[in-house]
């Protein structure tokens, strides 16, 4: 409980200028460091959603949960641990053609780890896959002594296993009276403690 | 059927009519009902200073010296009203210059709406004249903020300013218009009141099962303690919780901010919690049995050191704010809600209780501080005055009616100790931040906010000196505060702690004053200053009876202290009365 491990969270919120800026800051203000950090649409139109990736204990994460709910803007944040979701990252990795087809087994590698081909020009060739971090992580040392041009990744997207999706928690939001919060257990007291100086 | 019709043309004109993005912000003011402005014009908001021009006779606008001031004044206003202050600042220096209120507004939950202006929007990032990114430099410190570059938005986001601003968990908004929103002409089509923002919860829902477990911990509990804040005066619960209390037969201790939601003489007051607390409620937190939180949020001048905090203890926490809950103190029991809502429902189930032996022990916990520190404070035998005796005389002639506004530091924690209160939202102070120059802007909103009542200003040599400015806004709108200085002559509370826990080293505390009865008469504003007790009496008297603005300085003792006192790193039980 007080060991900080991976934490996925998922912010259901409006598409506001500035509020990345305001979600940031609730975690550079406790000194926290986003690990990763990824913007998109949501399963509905309008709804935007922020999947941020941050290793912290759950007592953290849980007061991080309230005090980024507790903005104006945003409708409803999630938070898993890796068990509890499916993830992907996707990278792209540029190398030279030459050396490329000269000296590997594009196939194998191909089939190995599940990459495919982008692109492929006179002077660079450009690979994709998606996957773990370890997976990702694994294509870099393959093609490193082949002269890796350029690599990047992209933050994580993730999906809850058993989450139902937004579109019914929305509609409780656009009632106006408040409706019953599913109950949350209050954080016990060796969590509590543990994060007190 | 005449007038029936007539009244449909005036509405469809009114729909219709095409208006500047400033003048729409003056009917979103008359429409949410605001009576009083704070601010200060610059170029980036004159549109909106020239329509305000044609709105004075329904707005009144007060020229501050100083954005800060202004600020400051909107908060007093709020907390003297309960309603939402507003704010004009211009762009630039004018809004930067907002940041301490509006993070002093955040912390203490006070309801303000400031509007900003902003250079023109095709001007933005280009360092224009007066240009700064005030939505960035505002967002930690501001409940909800916005930028708004068309005028057509002016309506609804004026709406949602004050809606966020005075619901829920209350707090300052800013809204930032670029010049050409505020010259832009548009097609008005009336003002509608915000009542529901899809993604914004302001009351969590109140869940019976809490309720219900609340009020069986109470029941069965042998030595319950209430400690109440500020929750209950911003919810406007004070008759709720003074039911509660007294059903339950229990005694209640308070935050300086929830300080006059209780009146003093209530016989279940138990005092001050905290730093400077005083030593029954303190000691006693931990031995309570039952600890019932109510709208407050364990702020670490009131918990001392946490892993030393009412570990015997069950918790009961009610708080509007559901981020509050188990953020410092794990709570037993959350009651998330109003607790104008919570209250009652708990009461209903509360049996009727005494607790005489219990409440027998902050009697004499409250006799051994009466002697050990209180006698001395009130009564002094010195030659020098002490602060708390002039709190004291200043009691005996109010009876406690009067709305004490107060800074930081020394004489904050004696006022807050020693002034009684027989009203609500009397006690107005920097609590969260500790914002020296606090106290004399915020006791001109204070007085715009509740015109009828005697306002003091109780403020330290050090805070007086921060915002003194205001002295001119005081002298121009002929506003009717009473301000009192006492003068140590130090920056009293640092160098108290310099005293205590850094071996006398007076390091840069020592400060000089003006002659303030001077500087008040250079502000046309009548003054007196007391160094000598058979002199305080009477000066007191002519301050609160005089007519109109007074500033009275009152000499105190140099080296006094304020105890009792929980030094830091100790837990509340370990409180020294000397």
């Amino acid at each position: 409980m007080n060991m900080k491990q991976e934490y996925t969270l998922m912010v259901y919120a409006e598409n506001q200028v500035g509020l990345l800026n305001r979600i940031a800051i609730i975690f550079s203000r406790r000194k926290i460091n986003i690990e990763s950090l990824n913007t998109s649409p949501s399963e509905v139109e309008g709804i935007h959603r922020f999947n941020i990736v941050i290793h912290e204990t759950e007592v953290m994460v849980k007061k991080v949960v309230r005090q980024i709910e507790k903005q104006v803007d945003v409708l409803k944040v999630y938070f898993n641990t890796n068990d509890n979701i499916i993830w992907q990252e996707l990278a792209l990795y540029k190398v030279p053609t030459e050396i490329i087809a000269e000296k590997v087994k594009v196939e194998r590698l191909l089939r190995e780890y599940g990459a495919r081909v982008v692109a492929i020009r006179k002077d660079f060739t450009i690979f994709e896959t998606t996957g773990h971090r370890e997976e990702t992580d694994k294509l870099i040392e393959v093609l490193a002594p082949y002269g890796l041009i350029e690599f990047v990744r992209s933050a994580r997207v993730a999906i809850i296993k058993d989450s139902k999706g937004f579109h019914e928690k929305l509609k409780e939001f656009e009632q106006t009276e408040p409706v019953p919060l599913a109950p949350e257990d209050p954080i016990s007291e060796e969590e509590a403690n543990s994060s007190i100086v | 059927m005449q007038t029936e019709t007539l009244k449909k043309v005036n509405t469809s004109v009114e729909q219709e009519i095409e208006i500047s993005g400033s003048e729409a912000v003056m009917k979103a003011l008359v429409a949410e009902g605001v009576e009083t402005i704070f601010g200060y014009p610059g170029g980036a908001i004159m549109p909106i200073y020239d329509a305000l021009y044609d709105y004075r006779d329904q707005l009144e606008h007060v020229l501050v010296r100083h954005e800060q001031g202004g600020i400051h004044a909107a908060q007093g206003y709020a907390r003297s009203s309960g309603k939402v202050g507003t704010v004009f600042a211009t762009s630039g220096p004018g809004a930067t210059n907002l940041v301490t209120g509006l993070a002093d507004a955040l912390i203490d939950s006070t309801p303000l709406v400031c509007i900003t202006g902003q250079v023109f929007a095709h001007l933005l990032g280009t360092d224009a004249f007066q240009e700064t990114d005030v939505i960035n430099i505002t967002t930690p410190v501001t409940k909800w903020n916005y930028q708004v570059t068309d005028a057509n938005e002016i309506p609804a986001i004026l709406a949602k300013a004050y809606y966020i601003a005075g619901s829920g968990r209350p707090g300052p908004v800013l809204i930032d218009i670029t010049k050409n929103a505020q010259i832009q002409k548009f097609n008005y089509k009336g003002y509608e009141k915000c009542t529901h923002i899809r993604s914004y919860r302001p009351k969590p829902i109140v869940r019976n099962e809490y309720i219900q477990a609340a009020a069986a911990m109470i029941n069965k509990a042998e030595r319950p303690l209430v400690i109440f804040g500020q929750g209950v005066i911003l919810g406007k619960a004070e008759k709720e919780f003074k039911n509660f209390i007294e059903q339950g037969g229990l005694p209640a201790a308070w935050t300086i901010l929830g300080l006059s939601a209780l009146e003093t003489d209530h016989p279940l007051n138990v005092g001050m919690l905290g730093m400077h607390g005083n030593y029954g409620p303190n000691v006693l937190t931990n031995e309570c049995d039952v600890l019932i939180a109510v709208g407050m949020r364990f702020d670490d001048r009131v918990t001392g050191r946490l892993d030393r905090y009412a570990k015997q203890a069950k918790v009961i926490h009610l708080d509007i704010d559901p981020a509050e809950i188990d953020k410092n103190i794990k709570a037993d029991v959350p009651v998330w809600g109003d607790c104008k809502e919570t209250l009652p429902l708990i009461t209903a189930l509360l049996d009727k209780k005494e607790y005489t032996s219990w409440r027998a022990r902050f009697s004499e916990c409250m006799d051994k501080e009466i002697e050990a520190v209180i006698e001395n404070e009130l009564n002094p035998t010195a030659e020098i005055m002490t602060m708390g005796e002039v709190i004291h005389q200043m009691n005996q002639i109010t009876g406690g009616d009067a709305i004490i506004v107060t800074d930081v530091g020394q004489h904050q924690m004696v006022a807050c100790r020693y002034a009684k209160f027989t009203e609500s939202k009397s006690n107005i102070t920097s609590g969260g931040l500790g914002t020296m120059g606090f106290a004399l802007p915020a006791a001109m909103g204070a007085k715009y906010g509740a015109p009828d009542r005697t306002v003091v200003a109780i403020i330290g040599d050090g805070g007086i000196q921060m915002t003194i400015q205001e002295l001119g806004t005081i002298m121009q709108n002929n506003i009717d505060i009473k301000i009192l200085i006492l003068n140590n002559h130090f920056l009293g509370m640092v160098r108290q702690w310099q005293q205590l826990f850094h071996e006398r080293r007076y390091s840069f505390v020592d400060i000089d004053s003006p002659d303030y009865v001077t500087v008040a008469k250079g502000y046309r504003i009548e003054g007196n200053s007391v160094a000598k007790r058979e002199n305080l009496v009477s000066a007191l008297t002519t301050m609160l009876h005089h007519k109109g603005p007074y500033l009275l300085e009152v000499h105190v003792g140099k080296e006094n202290n304020v105890f009792p006192m929980v030094p830091q790193g100790c837990g509340v039980s370990e409180v020294r009365l000397k």
